[in-house]
């Protein structure tokens, strides 16, 4: 393994610690051995070029490859210490605990409560209307897109722009009170200036969950990450903080990356 | 994660957690029940199709004494004596002393009324039989051949409620001990046309019906069904008229078939009152060209469409490559894309002529339920088809029929079951990836 | 300068000989596109023209709204002036619909719930291996003549279900609605499960990501954002299965009955448009009578409902189909 250990590998504060994950589909080998510990409350950015694996690897966080049937997944996942691939483990509670926001916005062709209350009402978390009322409006404000659409909630979510889109689909994975929130390149799908209000909103998240982010954009992974990964085809080459991982690269491949000669 | 399972809430969790695993599993198992149900029918269709079928397969015959050596029999008339009288000394021989007309009519007719025919078709291939005697195996009557083959219900009812008597059965109890029966493949099923009597009636005369009604199909609504094609996908501007056309294709695939007997009737029924021809003057409603120029419309849309699909399946490339080099479009159509996409044109076609091939309601109201016993020569003699002769038989009342329906339907699922090999195997071969 | 004429000639001139040629095989492939159109004209025409000549006979409210329909003992004979109210109480025609509407009803209780999740299961859950044996088989259902239908209709689900009512103490009909619609519905499973397929799959993967990504089981999913998704298209399916349905023959006139019973007790007897429209028409009949041109009056009936539903049906289903593409 070439990745260069930092201070931050200390297996007990770290809210997700991944040893030795292997990924196959089919017979190739997409992730071939990382080793990653994930920090509690902080915003975690996986980078690299296209095809490097860091959304595959995203993906084994909250098992969502189990949904590919060619697709097999090695090596251990720990969260708050527990096996998230041990038998006794229910992907839907792990999911619940783990939720995952998406490349391209997928609100539900429903209205914009009913799908911020979705979450909910699948893993039974409001015991009435009232609550989840509360749960919904609770939701939307954390996303910061309450004030926009107080006055529409029976709208279809399909309706909003491309950025508030992606917004509702923050608030609903905030709905089940998740303790890690993943993105999938949330911000590839938006314009600039709606980027820019998911970079903000992303950085407020930070104090209540724990975000690991794939980002094609280094400049996004400097802006909102206080930790970063760089993965190079199927590996990782390097992590650390993310301030010295751009200023200080230790790998010679990690810093041709960085200054624009692979991409 | 891990230690939420020992607060109350988190034991609420997991229960609610087990209930939610319970309704997946139970929503996966609906829908296994559903696909098995949709097999199962299927098995129950064609077990009581092969069932009642197999039994049409074989026929009892009767080995009897025959006479050839009257006079009146010669080399010349040899195929149209009437044997009658001879079949009827034949199984009097076969069964000796049988008294009194009553039982005597009885006993004839444990031969089937057909067997004079039969007769009559093997001596006139071997004539020189003329003159002497000869032990032949000829045909059973129905009733007897369903009792040989357990197919009488319960023979143990009182006497009156069954069509065969307690000295019927003991005849043919008897020619069995003897063995006078056997059991033969039913090459009369195959080869007659329809008949009244269950034993003498046969399916040749559909089938050659049916062949001769797809062939009209075929060779009016191929070329029709792909040069339509051929114009909506390569040459029509995008318009309102080809619009209409597109909407009227999709819309006239979905009518039902019996519209287009009603079509078919309705230019007849018009033809004879604004006195364009007059029935019988022309050829008749039952003709082979009649109803295969119904199904031929019927069939149009789905060629059409299954043709637009392989046309469209081209890719573009190949049109650019063609038209690169000088081709004008229509060269560039009939020298390239039409090659590559025939055999998608051709599964579909299949597949059209499949469905046109069981297809029963149009040429019910154009009348091609008529009682046909000759095969028909020509496309515009009177005719049936496969599924028409399977409508027909299916509502006699004759247990006999019954097992003749089911052989017929075996046919026509044979034929179906070839046409559609034949498409998937054309498909497999010849199916590109571009 | 014949330098310059040669040159755009060879342009010009050279492949002229083609285009009337090419001129003609372009109107012939026109001519080609057009009989579809014709078909079409052909079928209207004829349908309208006999149900006018009716509708001279037979007002067409009574025809509509009738709830009598007896034609057998209709007077017969060309020229009929004057039996016009004799006419108008036996071509009532309210009892063939509530029949047909019955029959239908029973097929579509079968086929839109057995079809539907079939297209689920195989879509969703299934085994590509299981995948692989239970496609063709749905596909041979699809491929049985309906005549067949019919035979197994007469011949063994009526006496079976007949039989099984009166162990249950229930008097069945032996031409119930029920052995007729069911029979019809196993005919319409494969229909109903390959439209709904395709409406199922047009739902992008990233709704059910999203859903499976906030931890909903898969049935969670296909219940709460699959299928609403899919409303649209599975509702048009359904409409074009009972379009199937109404205008389904051979099941019906083998297995349903020929009395035109106005109930709704599916045990009982009951007849159809196209079971009518067959028994008007086939043997030996006048070509001129009140009968016949019935037959036509109700083609058109059931040439209009089809083509209403259908034509509904496929509005529906681009407009679904724009919404994702």
């Amino acid at each position: 393994m070439s990745a260069t250990k930092t201070q931050s590998n200390d297996t007990n504060t770290a809210k997700i610690a991944c040893s030795d994950v292997h990924v196959f589909y089919a017979d190739k080998e997409a992730i071939k051995g990382v080793d990653l510990n994930i920090k509690e409350k902080q915003v975690t950015a996986l980078i690299g070029p296209s095809g490097c694996g860091k959304s595959t690897f995203l993906r084994c966080i909250n098992r969502m490859n189990d949904t590919i049937d060619i697709c097999r997944v090695t090596g251990n996942i720990q969260l708050d210490g527990q096996d998230i691939y041990a038998p006794e483990v229910n992907v839907v509670d792990l999911r619940a605990d783990v939720g995952m926001v998406f490349q391209k916005p997928n609100p539900f062709p429903k209205s914009i409560f009913e799908n911020v209350a979705y979450g909910p009402r699948i893993h039974g978390l409001a015991s009435s209307k009232a609550d989840m009322a509360n749960i919904v409006e609770q939701s939307l404000i954390r996303a910061g897109l309450w004030e926009e659409v107080k006055d529409r909630l029976d709208q279809p979510g399909t309706g909003l722009s491309g950025g508030q889109q992606q917004r509702l689909c923050i608030a609903r994975a905030i709905a089940v009170s998740p303790s890690v929130i993943l993105m999938d390149e949330p911000c590839s799908a938006l314009d600039p200036i709606a980027t820019s209000i998911v970079e903000e909103l992303i950085d407020e998240l930070r104090q209540n969950y724990t975000i690991v982010i794939v980002t094609h954009s280094m400049q996004q992974a400097a802006r909102v990450s206080q930790e970063t990964a760089f993965f190079h085809l199927g590996e990782i080459v390097e992590t650390g903080a993310t301030e010295e991982i751009f200023t200080n690269p230790k790998d010679p491949r990690t810093e041709s990356y960085i200054t624009g000669r692979i991409g | 994660m891990t230690d939420m399972s020992n607060t109350p809430e988190g034991a609420a969790r997991k229960k609610r957690t087990a209930k939610r695993y319970a309704a997946e599993k139970r929503f996966e198992y609906i829908g296994l029940a559903a696909v098995l149900s949709a097999a199962l029918f299927l098995v129950i269709l064609l077990w009581t199709i092969v069932g009642n079928a197999l039994p049409a397969l074989t026929y009892n015959y009767v080995k009897i004494p025959i006479d050839l050596t009257t006079e009146k029999l010669t080399a010349e008339n040899a195929g149209s004596f009437d044997y009658r009288k001879i079949v009827r000394n034949g199984i009097y021989e076969a069964v000796p002393g049988v008294k009194g007309r009553k039982d005597r009519k009885k006993l004839r007719g444990l031969v089937s009324s057909g067997a004079a025919v039969e007769l009559r078709s093997e001596v006139s291939e071997n004539p020189q039989w003329i003159g002497t005697k000869q032990d032949i195996y000829l045909p059973l009557s129905d009733t007897a051949d369903l009792y040989l083959k357990n197919l009488m219900g319960d023979i143990t009812r009182p006497e009156a409620e069954r069509k065969f008597s307690d000295i019927e059965i003991k005849w043919t109890d008897q020619l069995k001990e003897q063995g006078k029966i056997e059991s033969r493949f039913n090459s009369i099923f195959f080869t007659h046309g329809a008949s009244r009597e269950p034993e003498m009636a046969g399916i040749w005369g559909a089938v050659v019906g049916s062949f001769l009604t797809l062939l009209v199909t075929l060779v009016l609504s191929v070329p029709v069904g792909v040069g339509a094609a051929i114009y909506l996908e390569e040459f029509a501007p995008k318009n309102k008229l080809t619009g209409f056309i597109e909407i009227n294709i999709n819309n006239l695939a979905a009518v039902p078939s019996i519209v287009f007997g009603l079509l078919g009737l309705g230019f007849f029924l018009n033809g004879v009152y604004l006195g364009w021809f007059t029935l019988g003057g022309g050829f008749p409603r039952s003709a082979a060209i009649t109803g295969g120029i119904v199904l031929a419309l019927m069939t149009l849309p789905t060629v059409i469409i299954a043709s637009r699909a392989a046309i469209k399946s081209v890719p573009p490339s190949i049109r650019e490559a063609a038209l690169g080099i000088g081709a004008s479009k229509v060269q560039a159509t009939f020298h390239h894309v039409l090659p590559l996409a025939m055999p998608g044109i051709l599964t579909g076609t299949i597949i059209g002529m499949a469905g046109a091939l069981g297809e029963t309601a149009p040429l019910l109201l154009i009348g091609m339920v008529a009682f046909i016993v000759d095969i028909p020569g020509g496309f515009t003699e009177p005719a049936t088809v496969l599924p028409v002769q399977i409508f027909m038989w299916a509502d006699f009342p004759e247990i006999g029929f019954q097992q003749k329906t089911a052989a017929a339907i075996l046919i026509l699922l044979c034929f179906l079951i070839a046409m559609n090999a034949i498409a998937v195997w054309l498909r497999n071969k010849f199916e590109r990836r571009w | 300068m014949s330098e310059v004429s040669e040159k755009t000639n060879r342009l010009v001139g050279r492949n002229s000989a083609r285009r009337p040629l090419e001129l003609a095989i372009k109107a012939l492939l026109f001519a080609c596109a057009g009989v579809a159109i014709l078909t079409t004209i052909g079928i209207v025409f004829s349908l309208i023209f006999e149900t006018l000549r009716f509708f001279g006979r037979v007002h067409f409210l009574d025809f509509l709204f009738g709830l009598h329909w007896s034609p057998q003992s209709a007077f017969e004979g060309a020229g009929s002036t004057g039996s016009d109210v004799d006419n108008s109480i036996v071509f009532g025609a309210i009892p063939l619909f509530a029949g047909t509407l019955l029959i239908t009803l029973v097929a579509m209780c079968v086929a839109a719930p057995i079809g539907l999740m079939s297209a689920i299961y195989l879509s969703d859950y299934a085994h590509p291996k299981f995948r692989k044996v239970a496609k063709p088989i749905l596909e041979i259902l699809a491929g049985v003549p309906t005549v067949v239908y019919g035979f197994f209709a007469a011949l063994t689900v009526a006496p079976a279900i007949r039989g099984f009512g009166e162990n249950l103490g229930l008097t069945v009909s032996s031409e119930s609605a029920l052995a007729a619609g069911l029979v019809m519905g196993i005919m319409i499973i494969p229909f109903v499960s390959s439209l709904s397929d395709d409406v199922i799959n047009a739902v992008p993967q990233s709704l059910r990501d999203g859903s499976a990504g906030m931890g909903a089981t898969k049935s969670e999913t296909i219940r709460k954002v699959v299928l609403p998704a899919a409303l649209p298209g599975i509702v048009s399916a359904m409409m074009l299965a009972i379009s199937r349905a109404v205008g389904e023959t051979m099941i019906v006139v083998m297995a349903a009955g020929l009395a035109a019973n106005l109930t709704i007790n599916p045990l009982e007897a009951v007849t159809t448009v196209t079971v009518q429209i067959v028994t008007l028409l086939v043997g030996d009949q006048e070509f001129d009578s009140a009968k016949t041109l019935a037959a036509f009056a109700l083609g058109l009936t059931l040439f209009f409902i089809t083509l209403t539903l259908n034509f509904i049906a496929l509005r529906v289903v681009n407009k679904y189909r724009e919404q994702y593409d």
